[in-house]
């Protein structure tokens, strides 16, 4: 059994205007399938309005979809009971893009990273403590660090907290949505490389939504491909993306910068 | 011009001027019994509209009380009362805006409407009407106050709410298993409460001068006791002979609510709060 499956998954955002009762609706998902194996990563390459975001947002449960079922665990995460579903989402969490938006900025980093240990674990407060400056420390932060409020954290920094409290609750899937996109190239590579060993340490999986190819390729096992809101691509294994002869694949691939602009026309380059 | 003004009014010495002017009153208030000269009800006819002296410093009015006394207690009820309202109508808006504003859909639309209809009428001619329904008296008047100034805040902490949901954090917290009444509390309110009691501060004044006009016209404070619109009521019959009567009073109101008005100008222009209904 896979740890994530999506079954034929549909979704559009509909508007409804004062004059135009029957409204437009604007297809953002169509007819997509995939499964996610344990401690795998799954890289969904895509550009600005493919439908990304809403799949993130579908697989975490926060937008259930028109059409289509998601199964975690075997459990469809939109129909199951109360209890169930509170089970699903200790083991389902996100890191955003945009680090600032995704704290509240009036609670410290303690408070934070303990608000899914709170809601989850019965612990008193000093084995609290001890519990998040482990987190901060894991992500490479100290526990000076700990009454910290985000206004006093670099973007890189405060990703890191994002991390902590995700994996706080030692989550089987992780939804990784743009993650490192907001990030300058220095930690871009550290927190890809942190990622990467909390996914072995842990047994992680990732859902990784990006854009950035470099980004997808360094810590993807396998990629897929959106386009408009269909899954064009899915590939096992993540070389077969430079070896694709599909024309979105092919665009995506051209659009990578060579190191040099001498190499600009090479195309393949795995 | 205007940027030398804005500049005075965002200034800490104004924020700090208004403070002390607030709090020295305040004080006042609190201390009324200990304070006063004279008892503020005694009637003596035999010293009516007597001039400022040592026994009387403000004089006394047509029934010989001392006009000090009947000052200082009558900023108990004007501030006193002014503040139960803000807080009061501000926690009936908090509810309300926020679980309006939360929840969404047709619940979110009556409420909303509801609150549409109610601003549409000014608010002294409903607050009137209320009082009418009601009957005089300063109960009745805070009551029908307070019925009207919640939509306010309702309305504004709808707003707030409404941008405030869509942020990452309160995705983050559903993600985290906080339930919906620990995300209320522990990431909504937190963040649209400090903005609205800057605003507040505002209302305040308007709250002050709501009690003094309905005192005035009759049908808040009751006689015997002080209030500074209904000693203006009372000073009106002597305006001719002893127009102080009127004019301490009036000058209370307005300094008070200078202040206040002056006080949350320069708060929210620090904090760079706009005002939004």
């Amino acid at each position: 059994m896979s740890l994530l499956q999506v079954n034929e998954v549909t979704h559009s955002y509909g508007t409804r205007a004062l004059f135009n009762w029957k409204g437009h609706s604007q297809k953002v998902l169509s007819n997509i399938s995939f499964s996610l194996g344990e401690g795998t990563c799954l890289g969904m390459l895509g550009t600005s309005g493919a439908g990304k975001s809403t799949l993130g947002k579908v697989i975490l449960g926060l937008e259930r979809p028109q059409l289509g079922q998601v199964l975690f665990q075997g459990h469809d995460i939109y129909t199951a009971d109360k209890q169930t579903r509170q089970n699903i989402r200790r083991d389902l969490q996100v890191v955003f893009q945009d680090s600032y938006s995704a704290v509240n900025p009036r609670m410290s980093a303690r408070r934070i990273i303990a608000e899914p240990l709170e809601n989850y674990e019965k612990l008193t407060i000093t084995e609290m403590k001890r519990i998040v400056i482990e987190l901060l420390e894991r992500v490479g932060l100290s526990e000076g660090d700990l009454n910290k409020y985000p206004h006093q954290f670099s973007g890189g920094q405060l990703q890191r907290i994002n991390i902590a409290r995700a994996i706080a609750l030692k989550p089987k899937l992780i939804v990784l949505d743009e993650s490192v996109s907001s990030l300058d190239m220095v930690n871009q590579t550290l927190i890809l490389e942190l990622l990467r060993e909390l996914k072995e340490d842990f047994g992680l999986s990732y859902f990784f939504i990006t854009h950035d190819i470099k980004a997808a390729y360094t810590i993807s096992d396998k990629l897929g491909v959106l386009e408009k809101g269909k899954l064009v691509e899915l590939y096992d294994s993540k070389n077969q993306f430079f070896t694709s002869e599909h024309p979105v694949v092919k665009e995506m691939r051209d659009s990578i910068l060579a190191e040099h602009p001498r190499f600009r026309s090479v195309r393949t380059r795995a | 011009m205007m940027t030398s003004i804005s500049k005075i009014l965002k200034s800490q010495k104004v924020i700090l001027m208004c403070s002390i002017i607030l709090g020295t009153l305040f004080i006042i208030s609190i201390f009324a019994p200990w304070i006063v000269p004279n008892d503020p009800i005694a009637v003596n006819l035999a010293y009516k509209l007597q001039s400022p002296s040592w026994d009387f410093p403000l004089g006394t009015d047509h029934l010989g009380r001392c006009n000090l006394s009947r000052i200082i207690y009558g900023s108990r009820i004007s501030l006193g009362f002014a503040m139960l309202i803000f807080i009061s109508s501000l926690l009936i808006g908090l509810i309300i805006g926020t679980f309006s504003g939360y929840k969404g859909g047709w619940i979110d639309h009556i409420l909303m409407r509801f609150c549409d209809g109610v601003m549409a009428f000014p608010s002294l001619i409903l607050i009137l009407g209320l009082v009418g329904i009601f009957g005089p008296g300063l109960p009745q008047v805070i009551l029908a106050l307070m019925l009207v100034q919640w939509v306010y805040y309702a309305r504004m902490f709808r707003g707030m709410v409404l941008s405030l949901k869509e942020q990452n954090f309160i995705a983050a917290a559903k993600i985290s298993g906080s339930s919906q009444w620990k995300i209320i509390k522990n990431h909504i309110v937190p963040n649209v409460l400090p903005p609205l009691v800057i605003m507040g501060t505002l209302e305040m004044g308007w709250a002050i001068m709501d009690i003094s006009a309905m005192s005035f016209l009759g049908l808040g404070v009751q006689p015997p006791a002080s209030e500074w619109g209904a000693m203006i009521h009372e000073g009106k019959s002597y305006i001719r002979t002893n127009p102080e009567l009127m004019l301490y009073p009036g000058l209370m109101i307005m300094v008070v609510v200078v202040t206040f008005n002056l006080l949350g100008e320069a708060l929210s222009e620090r904090f760079g709060i706009k005002r939004r209904f």
